[in-house]
């Protein structure tokens, strides 16, 4: 509750969650709203915004619905953008906990991995990854997993480093609790509030790295997604503005809600860092 | 210092060879025949090409010998052969990386110059409108996709209003020479450059003003302010010193990201760099193309990593060589 109402004094991100809902609901509600199939051709081509009063927001050179297609590609951006996070989590948590917990040669090890892939561009091995192993959902939401979880993985270190040293863990290791348990009941529950404020944040990262892919022709075929419909209008700026600026519109508000609630969720979790901030 | 020197260079062998051991297990994870996918999928209409690549990859022996072989041609600059532009790979990468370090050189230059400038402003004026309408503006430009910025600025500035070139680099078959051709590059670069930029603008000003607040809550600045020191001497001299290096840190590390980012601002600005390089590798498949700029890539960031850490020795002797 207590949770609930820090987080509500913070304008921005009760602004983010605004957003972020109405978002949701679009993705969710889309097949109703706009039923068919978004490729589809439902009217003429190149219609300006607010020319035809069921095209609110144009279509594009083959008569497709610009509104349809924000609406459908909502659900791609938004489950590679958490899916994605949630498979870097899972990589950055169990490396970085490994780390930390056991240290050493380990540790070491570990870490220069981590490091290698903090120092290849990040964006140039998605774009690799996901035009070798050909696009689909699978190969795109690994990718950006892949490339996003060393920051998961140090600060999970960090973590692991410095609560390694305190008492109730020393407790756990004397009454004889193994590794793997300690790890899993005794520390991990204590470094969960850092990783979700990393996560949230990584969210918002996944789905301008989605968009940017399928904005290179490295989307899903199958799927309508912002990035894709910019890609396509790339060409047709002078004639069809309106093809590019809505999508765009989209992954932006969509992006900065998501900032907003996770800079909202770190100022409530990590009160200390308050006055850093404001 | 020569030690740490020879330290970080074995250091920048490893990374760099291991990006090589990376492109490799790709070529052999990826699913097809290693040899097609050199030849480039849609380009393997020579059968003759594709056998003689598989007896240079050496496809019928043992793994161990194939990674050795491709490995030892990359280090001695083998990076493939470029079926589709009949090309060595390489020579098509180094002739298109002067292109590409000028705007992501430009872009660094510009974000790390307006970043500090706003930051420092939004932190010397905490809490009031201006500080507002910076920090308001951070989060949104870090919230914008570099590519659509990209397209909005060439339909206002180009499109709309005329002002500036929407492509190219240069005007093409005017012929210019001199300085009458450096400064149509600068007018080609202004849009590419500010629009790969504003989005480390945006990082930038966050972590300088964050990092500002943070050492002007110090003891040795409550000690400058009791002494009498005028307030704008100490955020020149004793503040922005000690709160600019993070943010110089950060911004060499922050350079993968800038390259990658230059491989969509290269696409919609028709930038001749390696990053439309890599777009039209894409489009054709040409995968070893496409390997040898994220190869190339890797390299660049190594060598930007390793010039600041040795720029850090010098700028604050308090960090020990070691």
């Amino acid at each position: 509750m207590d949770f609930m109402k820090r987080f509500s004094l913070n304008y921005g991100a009760v602004i983010g969650l605004l957003i972020l809902t109405l978002i949701i609901l679009m993705a969710i509600t889309a097949p109703l709203l706009f039923p068919g199939n978004p490729w589809k051709t439902v009217a003429m081509p190149l219609l300006r915004p607010m020319q035809d009063p069921s095209y609110l927001l144009g279509t594009d050179m083959l008569g497709r619905d610009i509104a349809a297609g924000i609406a459908h590609g909502a659900k791609v951006s938004l489950l590679i953008g958490v899916v994605s996070t949630l498979v870097a989590v899972l990589i950055g948590v169990t490396i970085g906990a490994l780390a930390g917990f056991y240290g050493g040669l380990v540790d070491d090890l570990l870490m220069r991995f981590t490091e290698f892939f903090q120092i290849i561009p990040a964006f140039a091995m998605a774009v690799v990854l996901v035009a070798i192993f050909s696009p689909s959902f699978i190969s795109i939401t690994l990718a950006i997993a892949v490339v996003s979880w060393p920051s998961v993985a140090r600060l999970v270190r960090a973590e692991f480093l410095s609560l390694r040293q305190r008492e109730f863990v020393q407790a756990a290791v004397v009454i004889g609790q193994s590794g793997p348990r300690i790890i899993l009941t005794q520390i991990l529950p204590n470094a969960v509030s850092p990783i979700i404020v990393t996560a949230s944040l990584m969210v918002a990262t996944a789905i301008l790295t989605e968009s940017a892919l399928s904005f290179l022709g490295l989307g899903d075929r199958n799927t309508m997604s912002w990035g894709f419909m910019i890609g396509a209008a790339r060409t047709m700026l002078r004639e069809a503005w309106w093809m590019s600026f809505f999508p765009g519109l989209a992954i932006l508000l969509a992006v900065l809600a998501i900032n907003l609630i996770g800079e909202g969720i770190n100022d409530v979790m990590n009160p200390h860092l308050r006055g850093r901030k404001n | 210092m020569l030690n740490f020197t020879l330290q970080r260079t074995g250091k920048a062998f490893v990374v760099i060879v291991a990006v090589v051991v990376l492109n490799f297990l790709l070529i052999k994870l990826a699913p097809g025949d290693p040899a097609a996918i050199l030849a480039g999928e849609a380009g393997s209409g020579d059968p003759q090409y594709v056998e003689n690549l598989r007896q240079q990859f050496g496809l019928d022996k043992p793994v161990v010998v194939q990674l050795w072989n491709y490995l030892s041609g990359v280090l001695t600059g083998d990076l493939g052969f470029s079926y589709r532009n009949q090309v060595p790979v390489l020579d098509l990468i180094l002739g298109r990386l002067p292109a590409t370090l000028l705007l992501t050189g430009a872009a660094l230059i510009f974000s790390l110059i307006t970043g500090v400038l706003f930051g420092v402003l939004a932190a010397r004026h905490r809490g009031s409108v201006l500080d507002s309408v910076i920090t308001a503006l951070a989060l949104l430009f870090y919230a914008t996709p570099l590519f659509w910025i990209a397209l909005m600025s060439v339909l206002l500035f180009s499109i709309n209003l005329g002002w500036l070139p929407p492509f190219d680099m240069e005007t093409i078959g005017a012929g210019y020479t001199g300085w009458r051709r450096v400064l149509d590059i600068a007018h080609h670069m202004v849009l590419p450059t500010v629009t790969l930029g504003l989005f480390y603008t945006a990082v930038y000003t966050r972590l300088t003003r964050a990092s500002m607040l943070e050492v002007m809550s110090l003891d040795f600045v409550k000690t400058a302010h009791a002494k009498g020191v005028p307030n704008s001497r100490i955020i020149r001299r004793h503040v922005l010193r000690n709160a600019v290096l993070p943010v110089f840190t950060f911004a060499s590390m922050q350079t993968g990201q800038l390259v990658g980012g230059a491989i969509l601002t290269e696409t919609v600005f028709a930038w001749p760099g390696i990053g439309r390089l890599m777009f039209d590798a894409l489009m054709q498949r040409d995968y070893p193309v496409l390997l040898g700029v994220f190869l190339i890539t890797a390299m660049v960031v190594v060598v930007v990593n390793f010039i600041t850490d040795l720029l850090y020795r010098f700028v604050d002797p308090r960090i020990g060589i070691s």
